[in-house]
């Protein structure tokens, strides 16, 4: 999904590496196997052998197709998108004609069907999979849009803009060059509020913003507000969606740290593997100190966002452990727009 | 003091961020010309403006709406309870709750950033008015962690956690804590409102704390339902009324 901005059949074509949409596939297309066997069945006692020579037939054909889809998917990408439809189905078709001549030499007992029955079955299957991911991208893609406008609503809240700055204001008499700096740190966190937030960002991007965010409520709080950052090994360059880190230390901020009248410290340790970015945060936590549904809901707000750009494959748990909250935040690390 | 210097203005800043509290005294240096005034200290949480106002003469209280460990709008409802309740002028950066409930229960405010013109008026009406107790307990969104005590013109809190019962006596309520006995002004029935889930209606007079039920015992010659609390940490026994009698089973 984070191929919104891609022309051509990206758009409607859904990304074939995905965790997510490999789960699909697998799952719709055994369904119409397993309906294939029904229908097959006279007696309920014959539908487990039905199921399992249509799986048997089915099954390396769907994998095989999923690991050459996923692997060809610039190419496929690229294509207008019923030229890409149609590179999809003769790539099934071709396929399954392949699997089925192998299939009869290697089971000689089972009477093949017609290869005219098993390019329509083959036709029909890829079809309505096809016309599911595009009706499913139609659906989320004003959800996007929406997410988009919903990030500005809910990244910010109004209380730190006026306390900022109600802040740069007592510093503008006693401390100008402060107040300055202030002031520019400010400029800048609006402008990548203000911006176009659906592309994905360089973590090192998101790192910078939330230091810079960190640095007025460094103002308002004082020596209340302390921060450790445990980012050395970080994958800097890999892209994350834009805004994840920023609400989450706001969040910290707010309901770790305000409701303290000797404040508090928040972690921040980002961590990468081969293939996934680790990202925890920590803030005191006191029960009944505060309200916490306006943390629910800004926990809500990324781990849909989460969804829309990476689906099955991301994930955002939190949880309060003695006097401790907890938040981590699991994605896949990607170096380059899929 | 001279005549002169007794009718000026003394102000309390209560805010937790420093930076808000010295704008504040910016903003009062520039009112000063057109509005004498002292300003006695500055407060950085709910308790400690009332600390000072008990402390100091005090007769306007700047009080910010979201601080830590007590909030401005408890801070407020003890400071109203004292025998010359300062006026009370709540600022807050953007509270949504908090702006509609002053809105609703007519309670004066000022928005973050502050403006001296605003300011000044605002210190104009303070001196005149204060809200009333009723309007600061109706704006309130939460029950109050602490009650409070008035004693020789000081406030002293108890908080609500260490309370075992509340009884209510003709004009009073005694409020018992395992250490003693206080009296507060206010209405038995209220505090139930306020602090229903905590605690349990033992008898037309007597709220009970959930939390220092120990047990019931079988108490006939006292008590008319035929059966008596036994109050946590103490020796006492408090009767549960007939009509109270089914919280003997609950409680089981």
């Amino acid at each position: 999904m984070s191929s919104i901005n891609q022309t051509g059949a990206g758009i409607r074509l859904p990304n074939f590496c995905n965790l997510g949409v490999m789960l699909r596939v697998l799952v719709i297309a055994n369904l119409f196997v397993l309906a294939a066997a029904v229908m097959r069945s006279l007696q309920a006692s014959e539908l487990a052998g039905h199921f399992l020579v249509g799986a048997a037939a089915a099954e390396p054909v769907i994998i095989v197709s999923l690991t050459l889809l996923c692997a060809g998917r610039r190419l496929l990408h690229s294509l207008a998108y019923p030229a890409a439809v149609a590179a999809v189905v003769a790539l099934e078709l071709a396929l399954a004609w392949g699997w089925g001549e192998v299939f009869g030499v290697m089971f000689p007992d089972q009477a093949p069907a017609s290869y005219a029955r098993q390019a329509f079955f083959v036709v029909f299957v890829t079809g309505v999979i096809l016309a599911y991911f595009d009706l499913r991208a139609r659906a989320q893609s004003p959800a996007i849009a929406q997410a988009r406008i919903q990030a500005l609503q809910a990244r910010i809240r109004p209380h730190f803009l006026y306390n900022s700055i109600n802040a740069v204001l007592s510093l503008i008499r006693s401390e100008p060059k402060r107040a300055e700096r202030a002031l520019e740190d400010l400029a800048d966190l609006f402008r990548v509020l203000m911006a176009d937030n659906r592309a994905l960002n360089p973590l090192a991007r998101e790192i910078d913003i939330a230091r810079q965010y960190l640095a007025i409520e460094e103002l308002r709080l004082g020596e209340r507000l302390r921060v450790t950052w445990r980012i050395d090994r970080m994958p800097a360059d890999a892209l994350v969606p834009a805004l994840l880190l920023q609400p989450l230390v706001e969040n910290a901020v707010y309901h770790g740290v305000e409701p303290l009248v000797e404040g508090g410290e928040i972690t921040i340790e980002v961590t990468g593997s081969d293939d996934r970015i680790l990202i925890r945060l920590t803030n005191p936590f006191r029960a009944g100190a505060d309200n916490h549904a306006g943390n629910r809901m800004a926990l809500a707000n990324i781990r849909e966002r989460l969804q829309l750009h990476f689906d099955a494959e991301a994930s955002l748990q939190s949880r309060a452990e003695g006097a401790t909250y907890e938040v981590t935040l699991r994605l896949p690390l990607i170096t380059t727009p899929r | 003091m001279t005549l002169a210097d007794a009718r000026v203005p003394r102000i309390l800043i209560a805010d937790d961020e420093a930076p808000a509290r010295s704008r504040l005294r910016d903003l009062l240096d520039d009112c000063r010309p057109e509005f004498p005034l002292v300003i006695v200290d500055e407060a950085r949480n709910g308790r400690e403006a009332l600390e000072i106002a008990g402390r100091e003469k005090v007769d306007i209280v700047l009080l910010d709406v979201r601080m830590p460990q007590m909030d401005g709008i408890e801070a407020a409802r003890h400071l109203a309870g004292l025998p010359s309740p300062p006026g009370i002028i709540f600022t807050t950066a953007f509270d949504a709750y908090a702006i509609k409930a002053f809105e609703v229960n007519a309670i004066d405010y000022l928005l973050k950033p502050i403006r001296a013109e605003r300011l000044l008026a605002a210190l104009r009406k303070a001196v005149a008015a204060s809200p009333s107790r009723e309007a600061l307990a109706a704006a309130a969104n939460q029950p109050r962690r602490h009650l409070s005590v008035h004693e020789r013109g000081r406030i002293h809190l108890v908080p609500v956690a260490d309370i075992l019962y509340l009884r209510a006596e003709q004009k009073y309520v005694t409020v018992r804590t395992v250490e003693r006995e206080h009296l507060v002004e206010e209405s038995l029935t209220r505090l139930e409102e306020e602090f229903g889930e905590a605690f349990v209606r033992v008898h037309r007079n007597c709220l009970v704390a959930r939390a220092a039920i120990e047990g019931f015992e079988r108490n006939a010659a006292e008590s008319e339902s035929g059966w008596a609390v036994v109050i946590r940490g103490t020796s006492e026994r408090l009767a549960v009324s007939r009509r109270q009698q089914h919280v003997v089973k609950e409680f089981r």
